[in-house]
């Protein structure tokens, strides 16, 4: 544990030695502000025109959390399927160019020691991100009347699917040492993630179930509508856990005869 | 003591390191030398435990670098053939972080650090970004951080290459003024540096040893230089010459 946390201290501090993780962080934030603004500038139009037709049945109907934080949030999943692989596609590959591996494997830490440390600093840097995105919501708090506990089952999930995120883009990283190729794989994979149901449309049987399963804007749908259900929180950690166990034992067969 | 024992590596079919075996005594500076391609850093990967062997094994102060890995890999320095340095962190973070992941406790990492930057002559770099030094003061920070934890074992891939003689110069000296009561192991092709720090020499060609003697053993009058060519010439014509028969031509050729 203590040499996981030197380790995640070290990629954390790393992350912001490298314009990367600023570019990626406001790129986030600026988007993020843009659909909120857009999203909301579009809630108000839709408001004034309703109240204008007297119509209070619609009018009652009409959703702060609907309308604007939840559109917002899947706006941002998308958003973070192209910029988790430029957090993560450094984190093996470039040890491995640059020879900084050897010092790694030679020291006397465990591999699974490793991985967990990377992981650590990658998620506490998603952690940290999607809270300054946070201010968002805290915006509609002081002006408006938004219900607070959906908003925070949504920013949860919006964790759960980041951290499930960094733990794939570290796996692929693991495999190669080249950052471009560990980039693009882990992008077609966390691409996959969102339409691998497509071809289960009208199907049956344990494979189709487990491919359902597998999708992911289900699971995160549910929580973004303020559904906080265990069987996608098990879905996220179990994405996190297999992701995890496969990089450790990539990075351990350098050690297998 | 580095004990190495029948190491065969393969790299797919490629065999680069075939049934070698020497010996480092306490406190003593083995040099490794041998040509370019000859597997010195291969054979120094599977000694510090980066890769495993196909064959054999290693025993560091009687610990299987394989089976007893993590507390054999304790009593290690190991400068790569690269510095495995961390381009944009600053010298001093840098050897903290080696530190901790060496396992030098928390209290005793200041003076540690202290002691390598004054040992390697870093006393003014401490606040230097790595990528922004010279060769040799990179070669420096990787040697502080091979030495940061005071290992009984010093392990150094071709600590000279690539420096000006006068860096060469002040490395060798540096080597030799810390090895103390270390088992160093040290790779070359440079032969002086082996006559002039080194106390056994293991001449390694294709893969195999060709050689294994203490320097102060080898016939007096012959030069380290005619024993070495001899050795990878007679490993290219004949397999298998053992150490005594290429002393034997060198000393009669001398006589
Ligand atoms: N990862 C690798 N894959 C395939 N061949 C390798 C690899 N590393 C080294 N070799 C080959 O093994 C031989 C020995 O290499 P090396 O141990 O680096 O020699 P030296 O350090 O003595 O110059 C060389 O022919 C080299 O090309
Ligand atoms: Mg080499």
């Amino acid at each position: 544990m203590k040499n996981s946390l030197t380790i995640a201290g070290k990629e954390l501090s790393g992350y912001f030695l490298q314009p990367v993780a600023y570019v990626v962080m406001t790129v986030f934030l600026l988007l993020g502000g843009f659909f909120f603004f857009a999203l909301l500038r579009y809630f108000e139009v839709t408001l004034t025109a309703y109240s204008a037709m007297q119509n209070p049945e619609v009018l009652q109907r009409l959703n702060l959390n609907e309308r604007v934080i939840e559109p917002m949030l899947h706006n941002l999943a998308i958003v973070l399927v192209i910029l988790v692989p430029a957090i993560t596609m450094r984190s093996f590959a470039e040890e491995k160019r640059t020879g900084t591996y050897e010092l790694l494997l030679t020291a006397p830490i465990r591999t699974g020691e490793i991985v967990a440390g990377k992981f650590i600093a990658a998620a506490a840097f998603m952690l940290i991100m999607i809270g300054l995105a946070g201010m968002f919501p805290l915006i509609l708090v002081a002006f408006g009347n938004p219900e607070v506990g959906v908003m925070f089952s949504g920013y949860l999930g919006l964790a759960f699917l980041s951290i499930a995120f960094v733990s794939i883009g570290l796996f692929t990283s693991s495999l190669t040492q080249n950052q471009i190729i560990a980039a693009i794989s882990c992008f077609g994979l966390l691409l996959l993630l969102f339409v691998i149901s497509w071809p289960t449309q009208g199907g049956g049987g344990a494979l189709v179930d487990l491919v359902r399963y597998l999708s992911l804007p289900d699971h995160f749908a549910q929580m973004v509508t303020g559904i906080i259900d265990t069987r996608d929180i098990v879905y996220f950690l179990s994405l996190i856990f297999v992701a995890l166990f496969l990089t450790q034992r990539s990075v351990e067969s350098a050690r297998w005869r | 003591m580095i004990e190495v024992k029948n190491l065969t590596k393969a790299y797919g079919n490629f065999v680069a390191v075939r049934d070698v075996s020497f010996k480092a005594e306490n406190g003593s500076i083995l040099g490794f030398l041998g040509p370019n391609g000859a597997g010195k850093t291969t054979t120094m990967r599977i000694i510090t435990g980066y890769m495993p062997a196909t064959a054999g094994t290693v025993l560091i102060d009687g610990l299987d670098i394989f089976s007893q890995s993590l507390e054999a890999r304790r009593k290690i320095g190991y400068l790569p053939e690269n510095p495995p340095l961390y381009l944009d962190m600053r010298v001093e973070a840098y050897l903290r972080f080696v530190a901790k992941l060496r396992g030098v406790p928390r209290a005793k990492i200041e003076s540690a650090l202290d002691h390598v930057l004054e040992v390697c002559g870093l006393t003014d770099m401490p606040h230097r970004i790595c990528g922004q030094l010279s060769k040799g003061y990179r070669q420096r920070v990787g040697l502080a951080q091979a030495l940061i934890h005071d290992p009984p074992v010093l392990v150094l891939d071709e600590p000279t290459i690539g420096l000006d003689p006068r860096q060469i110069h002040e490395i060798r000296d540096l080597i030799h003024h810390l090895s103390g009561n270390r088992t160093v192991v040290l790779s070359t092709h440079i032969l002086p540096e082996v006559s002039q720090i080194c106390d056994k020499v293991v001449i390694i060609a294709d893969g195999r040893v060709v050689l294994e003697e203490y320097l102060k053993k080898l016939p007096a009058g012959t030069s380290l230089e005619d024993i070495f060519l001899n050795a990878i010439t007679k490993e290219r014509h004949e397999d298998g010459a053992s150490a005594e028969e290429t002393l034997e031509e060198v000393g009669a050729g001398h006589t």
